[in-house]
């Protein structure tokens, strides 16, 4: 086209980009939805909370709870595994990260960061291997915590990850004690 | 404007490619290479603006069934989920249904404008056909729609144009329950009424592309029916007549706009957001709007049987046109008076019959639509094979520049193109 | 150039016609006219009176919800944008009020706790035979969406008209009048089981009511007792307490049960068609820039 052979752009070139770019906008628009629309949607969004009763968990046991369609195991630790878990240095974790969404970003992974101030012997946390999302085993593996079949992951009485392939320690969801007995989850 | 020529390239992958899979020089061939009469009038631009719906519906569709449920306890109520709770779910189910409407409205005018400028006549009969198909395939993809919210409408629907079938003797009620995969209207026909939903606009696209490599071959028709001599009657169908069907695409996707915003049910039926009870009929059961006339047409003839070929006769009549017009001229234009008030009658007669369709089945309207439905048959089987010998039709132009020479006042000033107001219900 | 806009018109209308054919007609009698109000979600800029809707919804859980079940709402649906607009506060205390049936437990027992923003609204009755016992047969309709599943029947040449007034009102002027429609029998159906309401339309008339086939009067008999009266719910606001308002309000409440996205559709649909009449317009200088030196 002739037009374009000319190095200043005529008026006739800036309505056809204008136009051009007005239908760009648009085609944005439009696509915005269709994207949209396979995001979680309110039903799902509804639901992101559920409170869960641990008055009947014993010292020493645990139960299984499904929030957002994951498994969050709730355990109420022994003295014992409080003592493994406080013995264990910072630098021998391979995760140093607390992994808890209850505090900042950045807070260590020590056992009472791992659990709730004053909660110390509840254990609430995320049953999703950190690796390729496999459920661990409780009360197994080489650190008396959590194992995972899937590829070998050994994780301690805090959950935090020892020996294995999974990059990081289990996560610990958004939660707190709307009584002693009474956990709100999400 | 210089002219396009074949497709040339220096590029190395471009050639590297070409020696290979020559899409480049298709994709340039079949747009910048591809010439039409420079007369087109707008109603030349629904082919874009049909291709444009079925992409739409296509992609809307497939969105929409990652939230839908074919299943009778479920379908209703993973609908009003839709509507609901997914995210901008009621804007892309209002743009699919109402969708559905558009693509029918898009669908009539390209018909009639192919029935009044004789599009059908030779060399054309097999763009024509083939067009009748992509028509029949958007019937039957429309109908197995409509079930699938599992609304009242839905199911009676359902069960009524299904019901069509037992008129076929000794084998009907055989095939009813076949299409049925039980003995009523049920899980069974919900599920495969949705898979073959999924499947049909998938077969009309592959007939559209059959469809255009036609008129590629052929060429686009005109409002003269003159065929273009030469150059000098044509335009490039890319960037300008493109740009043309661009305009028109975005009238109609405003009055596409102004259902879906603002009176998104207009089209649909209350009756369909009730969940399908197959104890309680309503009152009075109509199709959707685009099969109207077809309805009346099958409810004008007392006979069963005779109403279901009638009806499919009505449809399948159009396979044969190119053969019942015996017209040596191709576009109404240039035709006689005669076939001018013939045309627009059956025009009007198949709004008519389309409101009548949606008439409760009373006397008065059975007795019109039996008028209607002569007319309708009158039409293509007396009027157009003989009015071809009688009517004594316009001289045609020598050429379409001619042609537009004469319209424009026979000055070379170009012609000042107006806006039409056509997408304006 | 004219010829084009003349047959461009006829093409128009053609297709319209077409389009309209569709007679939405619903179960309403013939030439029945119904009493057209004037809501604030009408029209293109049409929303929801937040107050309004408050109102509705203390009618539907003080009276209606008694017989009638709203399945599809929830309750956190109360405090979506676009709606009512209770605070998320008021819905969480709202929904505790409710007892909502859950299970099975870990012995394998339902049970029943509060209700939660993200449950339903509980059903009256468990399941549509049960609603038909208790209400001598008649199922009481789920409120759903019963705002866009009923309406007027809307005979030529007024379907045509609604295209350009956008009337989508009619499911709640069709409530409204039913609700406000109750009368004393006439003579001819003294002894007909129900209620005489003059703007009901589904089932059938008195044969002693009837001439040539034809009803002589409006409406018929509705299984429904009137169920509201003046004065019967309280209103906060100092809203008159008529029937004729707690129709209104009511059936504006159920238009938003059955339409919650109406504000956000028209709000981007107003949008939306600006910006296509703009990108129309550039389009149509850019087409005809093209085709300025083609004689067409």
């Amino acid at each position: 086209m002739s037009a374009s052979a000319t190095a200043e752009p005529t008026r006739r070139d800036m309505l056809y980009i204008s136009t051009a770019a007005v239908g760009a906008i648009g085609v944005a628009a439009v696509a915005w939805p269709f994207v949209d629309q396979m995001n979680p949607d309110a039903s799902a969004l509804a639901l992101a909370s559920i409170e869960v009763d641990v008055s009947a968990v014993e010292v020493g046991q645990s139960i299984k709870v499904k929030w957002r369609g994951k498994p969050v195991f709730i355990r109420n630790r022994t003295e014992k595994e409080l003592e493994e878990a406080n013995a264990v240095p910072l630098d021998e974790l391979p995760d140093a990260n607390a992994r808890n969404a209850n505090l900042p970003g950045d807070a260590q992974a020590t056992d009472e960061n791992r659990a709730a101030t004053g909660k110390e012997p509840w254990l609430v946390m995320i049953g999703v291997c950190t690796h390729l999302g496999c459920i661990p085993l409780m009360n197994a593996g080489d650190y008396d915590g959590y194992f995972c079949p899937c590829h070998g992951s050994h994780y301690d009485t805090a959950g935090r990850i020892r020996k294995g392939p999974a990059p990081e320690n289990l996560h610990i969801p958004p939660y707190e004690f709307l009584s002693d007995t009474n956990i709100k989850i999400g | 404007m210089s002219e396009y020529s074949k497709f040339q390239s220096q590029n190395r992958f471009v050639k590297w490619m070409e020696a290979r899979l020559p899409i480049v020089s298709l994709a340039y061939n079949e747009t910048f290479g591809f010439y039409s009469p420079k007369n087109l009038s707008y109603f030349w631009t629904f082919g874009a603006i049909l291709t444009f719906m079925l992409v739409a519906q296509i992609v809307t569709g497939i969105v929409l069934v990652m939230h839908y449920t074919p299943h009778v306890d479920m379908a209703f109520n993973s609908v009003e989920h839709i509507m609901r709770d997914v995210n901008y779910g009621w804007l892309l189910r209002y743009l699919h249904a109402n969708g559905a409407s558009m693509f029918f409205i898009a669908v009539y005018i390209h018909i009639f404008r192919g029935l009044y400028y004789g599009s059908y006549k030779a060399p054309r009969e097999v763009l024509w056909i083939l067009g009748v198909i992509i028509y029949l395939l958007m019937m039957a993809t429309g109908f197995m729609g409509y079930v699938l919210p599992w609304g009242q409408m839905s199911f009676w629907g359902a069960t009524v144009i299904t019901n069509l079938f037992s008129a076929f003797p000794l084998v009907g009620e055989s095939i009813v329950q076949w299409l049925w995969g039980g003995f009523s209207v049920g899980n069974p026909a919900l599920q495969r009424f949705f898979s073959l939903h999924y499947l049909l606009p998938f077969m009309i696209a592959a007939v559209v592309i059959l469809h255009i490599w036609a008129l590629h071959v052929v060429g686009n028709g005109n409002p003269t029916g003159v065929e273009p001599k030469s150059r000098q009657d044509m335009a490039p169908f890319a960037p300008h007549v493109l740009m043309k069907d661009a305009f028109a695409l975005m009238l109609f996707c405003i009055f596409f706009g102004w259902f879906v915003f603002y009176i998104p049910n207009y089209l649909g039926h209350p009756d369909n957001y009730i969940q399908a009870d197959p104890l309680v009929t309503p009152p009075h059961i109509v199709p959707e709007w685009y099969y109207l006339p077809f309805y009346a047409i099958l409810r004008a003839i007392p006979d069963k049987l005779g109403g279901v070929i009638a009806m499919f006769g009505a449809i399948l009549v159009l396979f044969i046109l190119p053969w019942l017009d015996t017209s040596k001229v191709r576009s109404g234009a240039y035709r006689s008076l005669w076939f001018k008030t013939a045309f627009w009658l059956f025009a009007v007669d198949c709004v008519i019959l389309g409101w009548l369709g949606s008439q409760p089945a009373e006397p008065v309207y059975v007795t019109a639509a039996q008028f209607g439905t002569a007319y309708y048959f009158g039409y293509f089987f007396i009027i157009l094979p003989l009015l071809g010998f009688f009517e004594k039709p316009k001289p045609l132009p020598a050429s379409i520049s001619d042609a537009v020479l004469a319209k424009n006042g026979g000055s070379a000033h170009p012609a000042d193109a107006t806006s039409a107001p056509e997408t304006r219900g | 150039m004219k010829t084009m806009i003349k047959s461009t018109v006829a093409a128009a209308c053609l297709a319209s016609a077409f389009a309209l054919a569709s007679v939405p007609a619903t179960a309403a009698e013939e030439g029945h006219h119904l009493e057209q109000l004037s809501w604030s979600f009408a029209g293109p800029f049409g929303r929801y009176d937040q107050a309004q809707l408050q109102r509705g919804f203390k009618i539907y859980r003080e009276v209606c919800s008694a017989c009638h079940s709203m399945e599809l709402v929830s309750f956190r649906n109360l405090a979506d944008p676009g709606g009512p607009g209770f605070t998320e506060e008021q819905v969480k205390a709202l929904a505790e009020e409710y007892t909502i049936k859950d299970g099975p437990n870990e012995e394998g027992e339902m049970f029943e706790r509060p209700g939660k923003p993200s449950d339903k609204f509980p059903s009256p009755f468990p399941n549509a035979e049960a609603a038909k016992y208790a209400n001598n047969g008649a199922h009481p309709p789920d409120f759903s969406l019963l705002a866009k599943a009923r309406g007027p029947h809307r005979g030529f040449p007024w379907f045509l008209f609604d295209v350009f007034t956008q009337y989508q009102e009619g499911g709640p002027d069709y409530i409204h009048a039913i609700l406000t429609g109750y009368e004393e029998s006439p003579e001819c159906g003294a002894d007909f089981e129900g209620y005489y309401n003059t703007a009901f339309t589904v089932g059938g008339v008195p044969e002693g009511c009837k001439e040539n086939g034809h009803s002589t009067i409006a409406g018929t008999y509705i299984a429904m007792a009137p169920p509201l009266f003046d004065e019967l719910v309280e209103y906060e606001d100092g809203t008159a307490t008529t029937v004729d308002q707690y129709a209104k309000d009511v059936a504006a409440f159920m238009m938003w049960a059955a339409e919650p996205k109406l504000e956000q559709r028209k709000r981007i649909g107003f949008m939306a068609m600006i910006y296509m009449i703009v990108l129309a317009g550039m389009l149509y200088f850019v087409k005809k820039k093209l085709w300025a030196n083609i004689d067409h």
